[in-house]
């Protein structure tokens, strides 16, 4: 279970709201092998931000790889698509 | 599982309140690296550097990428090159080509400051102390990255006057030496009262002699993170403000437990201590200034200052050592002027002097730092003001340091530029009464009453 976590990744995007932003998302994770485990979302203040926990066990990629793959996405669409480790956020959150 | 608004949170302070890791400083013996000549001491010292440090650049950049989080500077801090040059060096110039050759280690792994041009001589120097410390002028001005400091006192041991004598001295000459560059040589030295073995932090950082072989530490940073949180409980009692504080630094300390386990486990080097203190740059919104106005104060150094940076540092502490098991280093808040906007503010509105900083110094982490000051000054007033800062540190069992800028052919009403971090001062204005008198007598002030436990 904890090697299973270690391989957790949490993508975020934020941005203005637009057709197919999860679409393109989800494309390229499929494409790639990664699954998604969480998917959630909120409108704050007229901006659009998901969050996706993702599993990339399968991955071929390299950690960065994947992470300016999809931050390139996000600048196609004019969103900022982020993919971090988890463990930043359980650290901060969790004690 | 997390939640959204926790991912948000996160994100925010990376993206819009400065949160970063200040530092990864990768600590270093040079104890075996002793030998009898000079050449001999250089090579060693290389082939440990660029083989310990290698890989403490990439791996700092690979963990920024996985996590998101900025680690703004990998550096490095070295044993005391007092200690290790002692043996081969026959004069400050044998001292200042080790300087030249931990400038080139530097440049060669790539971090932007080693740290460790330094001796201990709390209670007496040694030959090799006093030329190390003669040699700090010529090697400041002609290296880049190199960072020095000498500890001239303790709690323990009292205060070496002569040393604080002589660094008088030696600021001025650095001064001199570097006077085409506004006096950059001092904004990379540093005086020590009570110096921790085990501090990231530059221009202080050296690796103390009971430390492991190699060891990671990190320094915390996170100034705009606090301020954003306290903008929240405006006129609210002290009680819930103490707790915002608290509740922040934890969450700031975490992050930088988080990138010390990592670049531990990656580079397999064992792990030191977090340091908690809260760094500003110059960037707006990453001040100390900023918390201290928005705890409630006009500018930093109205009435209250001390006050409120005392109660402020606390709660950092106090949520910081919740976050972290191995907290060291100088852990506080620094207050250098010329880092901080909002310092620099206050300096220029007349509402911070010299003295209100040295009041200052009493609560926080470190002491006066990043100060310019006329280039006229005498080293006997130099020296009273080391002198100052550090019976603060003796009697209160605290770090104390001095960071101070003589800027030659300035005086007060010009500016400085240092350029990126060490960003740009005002003038500060000191006060002209003499004290060469007392600084003169020589010999060690005698440690505290209260040093006295056994």
């Amino acid at each position: 279970m904890k090697e299973k976590q270690m391989k957790r990744s949490i993508i975020t995007v934020l941005g203005k709201d637009s057709v197919g932003i999860i679409a393109k998302v989800c494309t390229y994770l499929a494409s790639n092998n990664i699954n998604i485990l969480d998917i959630n979302q909120t409108i704050t203040a007229g901006y659009f931000n998901m969050m996706m926990i993702v599993e990339s066990e399968e991955i071929t990629k390299t950690f960065p790889d994947m992470a300016s793959e999809l931050a390139q996405i996000g600048d196609e669409i004019g969103v900022r698509i982020q993919a971090q480790h988890e463990d930043i956020f359980e650290m901060m959150h969790r004690i | 599982m997390l939640n959204i608004n926790e991912v948000i949170e996160t994100n925010k302070m990376i993206h819009e309140m400065n949160l970063d890791v200040r530092t990864i400083t990768m600590g270093i013996s040079l104890l075996d690296c002793v030998g009898t000549s000079v050449d001999e001491v250089c090579e060693k010292i290389y082939h440990k550097i660029t083989t310990k440090a290698k890989d403490l650049v990439k791996t700092g950049k690979e963990i920024e990428q996985e996590f998101g989080i900025p680690i703004v500077n990998k550096r490095i801090s070295v044993t005391p090159i007092a200690l290790v040059g002692g043996g081969c060096c026959q004069g400050p110039e044998d001292f200042v080509r080790i300087a030249k050759e931990l400038d080139r280690c530097a440049k060669e792994v790539g971090v932007n400051f080693i740290g460790g041009y330094s001796a201990l001589v709390n209670k007496g120097m040694t030959q090799a102390d006093e030329y190390l410390i003669r040699s700090i002028p010529q090697a400041l001005s002609e290296t880049e990255r190199v960072c020095s400091s000498v500890n001239v006192g303790s709690t323990k041991t009292g205060i070496n006057m002569d040393a604080v004598k002589l660094i008088g001295e030696i600021i001025i000459e650095t001064a001199e030496l570097t006077k085409e560059k506004d006096g950059i040589g001092n904004a990379k030295f540093v005086v020590f009262t009570n110096a921790p073995d085990d501090n990231p932090f530059m221009a202080g950082a050296f690796h103390g002699v009971t430390e492991a072989d190699c060891i990671i530490n990190v320094g915390v940073s996170g100034p705009g993170v606090v301020k954003r949180a306290i903008e929240q409980v405006r006129g609210e009692s002290f009680e819930v403000l103490c707790e915002t504080i608290k509740k922040t630094a934890f969450k700031v300390t975490r992050v930088g437990q988080l990138v010390a386990r990592e670049a531990s486990r990656r580079l397999d080097v064992p792990f030191g201590i977090i340091d908690l203190s809260l760094a500003p740059t110059p960037a707006v919104g990453d001040s100390v200034g900023e918390i201290l106005d928005e705890i409630g104060l006009e500018y930093a150094g109205a009435p209250g200052t001390t006050a409120g940076l005392a109660l402020f540092i606390d709660q950092v502490n106090k949520g910081g050592v919740m976050a972290s098991s191995y907290v060291g280093g100088l852990s506080g808040a620094f207050i250098p002027v010329s880092e901080d906007q909002r310092m620099i503010d206050a300096v220029e509105a007349g509402a911070l002097s010299l003295e209100k900083l040295e009041a200052m110094t009493c609560v926080c982490s470190v002491g006066l730092d990043m100060i310019a000051i006329p280039g006229d000054t005498k080293a006997s007033t130099i020296s009273g003001i080391i002198a100052d800062e550090m019976a603060l540190g003796m009697v209160n069992q605290k770090t104390t340091a001095v960071r101070i800028i003589p800027v030659i052919g300035k005086g007060v009403g010009d500016t400085v530029e240092f350029g990126g971090l060490l960003g740009y001062a005002p003038i500060m204005p000191v006060n002209q009464f003499d004290c060469s008198a007392f600084v003169n007598r020589g010999g060690r002030i005698p440690a505290p009453i209260h040093s006295f436990k056994n």
